[in-house]
């Protein structure tokens, strides 16, 4: 029972779409206004819009930036990040290994942030003992990526829950402030805390939702100026009036008396 | 920075561009002018396309100069060439065709409105067939889609069943295509990829409850938009309604790209390793495009609306095209391409020949065409060789598309499909016949709702509609060029599919 309700729970999102789906087909079927089936067919694109929001969140994954050559070594798995949630714990576990490795990451956490705690850690990380000294070098080799990093992503992250099911939290991210600030223990702990706390929202199903949405209020648009023009030229728009209107105007007064009286 | 490396961008770019711009034009003739002149550029740039990937072979383009599978990619082989070739020679027919019958059926204060629509309709379809990323399919086939629905709408003027049509196209269309991003998102989410051939290859061994998830999605949304026999409902409404230019060049292209499309996920992002795929043949396309054939035959031959009547004939040589792609051999899928092609300039010719009829005679009800013969001959001659075109009689494209459907049904063993498809010929005999009947035997009424004027219709109309007639006959005498690169485009399809030869 336990089971089966944390199945369901852990995957809520995908409950809602469904529900959404369903619902708004049900509507543009079962409805005769014209209005309603727009609005049922809204709330059926929704759905859609919904679910790719969900396919883009991975977590775990880093960003799918393009550095240049000298960042092989963080630029080594971002293009899996790009794909899919199948690269998100890959790159968790790849991010422990090095601490080279790891700074790489920490630094496009930083960037991604660009805020203070960024600044501080970095600060926090150039003071660090000489174990933490690779770390803070390899920090400084990669000079304008964060210009290509978009600063929404930590807003995004502090408004995320965890969801459940996935190890990671945002708390993380103080974890590594704090161990990073104490600086005692060695950069390469904190940074490596900093990574497994990265929960990014993978761009590209964003870019294609916002495409489809336009795509939607188009259509949107153009449905309720035919259901404008449907009413100028019927006087109505609901589809069973706007049927025996036509059966009066096809096959004259006869057909026409049975349309009216049902 | 060539010309010549761009190319294969330009036939979605110079109209993408022209269409906008028709908007400022002054009203009645300058919007048609400027619309035909692009829709000549872009035929003859799909013309240069053709030749370098018959030349060549496939073409790859990125846009933005970003490789793909980051970037998205315009891939054209030859299957796609072959539609552009179609979508944009239609075009190139239909628009310069339009002038008097949009004259007759739409407002003059909307002709830049008409022709903008017309364009970007032509741009959306040409998108359509031309890109290599999943999602771009999407995007361009609204773009056609909204286009059409406002074109459809435009009939109004005549008759404002038109409108009502137009919303009904709209909610199942704008399903059909929900669908088909649903069904994306699946794939999406198991591949992390856009990329036609990167998905393909991602999608190897992957059969999975959410891959097959993705595959039913598609299917049923492309089924939507290319009206598979139990989703045409729209259809007949949309293309009887609309303005007769709009049906002359939708009917001739809008469902051929959906079933390109459809071709194109088939056998070129699935293949058939995938159980569902021949499942789908055998228990979707097939039984389907075998009831198609029949049930909207026998519905044409009951309607006295001669464009309604072309419409539902439409729906049944979708059957055929269906057909023909669920044999999953290299013969069956030629004959569909041969097929898309060779329908699209019969289907052409009757739109246009009807066309003809509104324009003088006010009406496309069977009625007007009583004694069509004593009064406008020449088009009179154009409806019935293009009809016999449709029937499948030989010298004609229809007899090349049968005898190659034919051929496949009989050579992957599926001999009774050979004898239903013949049957379902002489049906259409049967609506053409009866047309035919009315045109040649009937007296032409004096006076009264249908009674016809003496004059021909306009040579403006004539020429694209004779034209379309002689490529008619020209490839149904000359098969080789057509069933060439088809046969050429089928066997690449197949390889990638890796389907027996």
């Amino acid at each position: 029972m336990d089971d089966w309700l944390s199945f369901i729970l852990a995957r809520y999102n995908y409950w809602i779409v469904i529900t959404l789906m369903m619902t708004g087909l049900y509507i543009v079927f079962a409805r005769g206004n014209l209005v309603k089936k727009i609005v049922g067919l809204n709330i059926f694109q929704t759905s859609v819009f919904i679910y790719y929001i969900t396919i883009g969140k991975i977590a775990g994954g880093t960003a799918p930036i393009y550095m240049g050559g000298e960042l092989d070594a963080a630029a080594h798995h971002e293009p899996e990040g790009v794909h899919g949630s199948e690269a998100g714990g890959d790159a968790v576990g790849h991010g422990a290994d090095a601490a080279h490795d790891s700074a790489a990451g920490l630094h496009a956490k930083i960037d991604n942030s660009a805020l203070e705690l960024g600044n501080e850690l970095k600060d926090a990380l150039k003071k660090a003992p000489p174990q933490g000294e690779g770390a803070a070098e390899s920090l400084h080799a990669m000079p304008d990526a964060g210009d290509k990093i978009s600063n929404n992503t930590l807003s995004h992250l502090d408004k995320t829950p965890p969801k459940p099911g996935l190890e990671l939290t945002p708390d993380g991210v103080h974890g590594a402030h704090d161990a990073a600030t104490s600086a005692g223990h060695g950069a390469a702990d904190a940074v490596h805390g900093a990574v497994e706390a990265i929960v990014y929202s993978n761009p590209l199903p964003h870019v294609l939702i916002l495409t489809a949405i336009v795509v939607g209020v188009a259509t949107t648009a153009v449905g309720l100026a035919l259901a404008v023009r449907i009413r100028e030229a019927y006087g109505t728009i609901e589809e069973d009036e706007l049927e025996a209107a036509d059966e009066i105007a096809e096959f004259g007064h006869q057909a026409g008396a049975e349309g009216a009286a049902a | 920075m060539s010309l010549i490396s761009q190319l294969p961008v330009l036939p979605v770019v110079v109209p993408i561009i022209a269409a906008p711009i028709t908007l400022l034009l002054p009203k009645g003739r300058a919007p048609h002018l400027w619309a035909s002149v692009f829709s000549w550029i872009t035929f003859g740039l799909c013309i240069w396309l053709f030749r370098e990937v018959a030349a060549t072979g496939p073409l790859s383009y990125f846009l933005g100069d970003w490789a793909p599978p980051i970037g998205i990619e315009y891939r054209i082989d030859l299957a796609n060439a072959l539609v552009l070739l179609l979508v944009s020679g239609i075009a190139a027919l239909t628009f310069p065709f339009a002038y008097r019958s949009v004259q007759l059926e739409i407002d003059e204060r909307q002709t830049p409105l008409f022709y903008g629509a017309m364009l970007i309709c032509m741009v959306g379809l040409l998108g359509v067939t031309i890109t290599g990323d999943a999602f771009n399919v999407f995007v361009f086939l609204e773009i056609s889609s909204l286009s059409g629905y406002a074109l459809i709408a435009m009939g109004a003027r005549r008759d404002r069943r038109a409108l009502t049509a137009a919303f009904n196209y709209l909610v199942m269309g704008t399903i059909g295509a929900t669908f088909f991003v649903i069904g994306l998102g699946l794939l999406y989410q198991a591949t992390g990829t856009l990329n036609m051939a990167d998905l393909a290859q991602r999608l190897i061994g992957q059969e999975n409850r959410m891959v097959q998830a993705g595959f039913a999605f598609i299917l049923v949304g492309m089924g939507l938009k290319l009206a598979m026999f139990p989703m045409h409902l729209w259809l007949p409404n949309a293309y009887t309604y609309a303005p007769s230019a709009v049906t002359a060049f939708m009917a001739a292209t809008a469902t051929k790209v959906a079933v390109y499309v459809l071709i194109r996920f088939l056998f070129s992002i699935f293949n058939f390793d995938f159980d569902f795929i021949g499942a789908s043949f055998t228990y979707v396309l097939l039984p389907l495009g075998l009831i198609g054939m029949f049930a909207a035959s026998l519905v044409a031959v009951f309607q006295d609306d001669v464009k309604r009547m072309l419409a539902y004939s439409s729906v049944a040589q979708i059957g055929y095209m269906l057909l023909g792609l669920s044999f999953a051999t290299v013969e069956g899928l030629t004959a569909t391409l041969v097929h898309m092609f060779n329908h699209a300039l019969m289907k052409g010719a009757l739109f246009m020949a009807v066309a003809c009829v509104v324009l003088r005679a006010g009406s496309s009800s069977i009625n007007a065409f009583a004694g069509l013969s004593k009064r406008m001959p020449v088009t009179t001659w154009a409806f019935i060789i293009s009809g016999l075109s449709l029937i499948g009689v030989p010298l004609t494209v229809g007899f090349v598309s049968k005898w190659y459907l034919l051929d496949a049904a009989f050579s992957a063993g599926h001999w009774y499909a050979g004898f239903l498809i013949v049957a379902s010929s002489l049906i259409a005999l049967l609506y053409i016949g009866r047309v035919a009947e009315q045109m040649l035997l009937k007296e032409p009424a004096e006076d009264g709702k249908y009674a016809l004027p003496k004059e021909e219709a306009p040579m403006s109309m004539l020429i694209p509609m004779w034209v379309l007639i002689a490529a008619n006959i020209y490839f149904g005498l000359r098969t080789d060029l057509t069933g060439d690169i088809a046969t050429r485009a089928a066997e690449a399809l197949m390889l990638m599919a890796g389907g027996a030869p």
